[in-house]
């Protein structure tokens, strides 16, 4: 009666001296702003990274050369509080569209006072990624992701 | 570089180490679950599986009579060690992208 083993979720809490309704704008409309572009995953260097706001929006990345590359899909849009969206790249490093292999990222905005936000961020269900690790070797070849990896590589290794 | 390497991570260059990896992540198998499920032999399977638990991907435990692979729990720690990163690093831009945006909130944006 074996099932795959959880994997505890990420969480991550940032305050924001801004209004919810900016917290939350600044979040979707402008993610492209401050996703940092090192983190990507199509083989061109990022133009765009792009959060649709709406239920059932696309995350994604669009490469100076035109191309556009899926990260996810925008589970649930109820703004200025709550956002769930997935992060759905497999084994192959490719958009796995199949949403029993989604891991999914749930934000949610609390307002503290009328300038200030609270926004906690979880990242959960890293068991359903198919071939986690695989991701690494994928792209071993380069990339943006390859700096970081270097420090994931180390990690695995220092298991060994 | 060699780190990288003998890391294990290359191991999955192979399609078929990476097709067993990827039956593994969806559930723990025994080498007859998986040899049934893949174009190989029993034998082929299980020296993959060797090298992928060589490479430190895969752990085994026996479980009765039978010896049952799952993805080695650490390996999958690890990656998510490595998100936590993303995470942590892009909050923090966002934190400040936020902080230095345009105070009001605009029709057009």
């Amino acid at each position: 009666m074996s099932t795959t083993a959880t994997i505890p979720p990420i969480g991550g809490t940032v305050i924001v001296g801004v209004p919810i309704d900016k917290a939350f704008r600044v979040f979707t409309a402008s993610f492209n702003a401050w996703w940092p572009h090192q983190y990507h995953i199509g083989q061109a260097e990022v133009a765009e990274v792009i959060l649709e706001p709406r239920e059932g929006g696309r995350w994604y990345e669009r490469g100076v050369d035109g191309s556009e590359c899926d990260w996810g899909r925008v589970l649930a849009w109820q703004p200025p509080h709550r956002l769930v969206f997935t992060w759905q790249i497999n084994g192959q490093w490719q958009f796995d569209p199949d949403p029993e292999h989604a891991s999914e990222i749930e934000v949610r905005f609390t307002a503290d006072g009328p300038g200030q936000t609270t926004v906690e961020v979880e990242h959960r269900h890293f068991e359903r990624l198919v071939g986690g690790q695989a991701i690494h070797g994928a792209i071993s070849g380069g990339g943006g992701w390859t700096l970081l990896l270097d420090g994931y590589a180390k990690a695995v290794a220092s298991e060994g | 570089m060699d780190a990288y390497r003998d890391g294990g991570l290359g191991l999955l260059g192979d399609p078929t180490r990476r097709a067993i990896f990827e039956l593994l992540a969806r559930r723990p198998c025994s080498v007859g679950e998986l040899a049934q499920q893949l174009p190989i032999s029993r034998p082929a399977v299980s020296q993959h599986l060797r090298v992928l638990k060589d490479g430190g991907l895969v752990v085994s435990r026996a479980e009765g009579t039978r010896r049952v692979y799952r993805l080695n729990p650490d390996g999958v720690g690890a990656l998510r060690a490595w998100l936590d990163r993303v995470w942590d690093e892009a909050l923090t831009a966002f934190h400040k992208a936020a902080e230095a945006a345009p105070g009001d909130p605009e029709q057009e944006h």
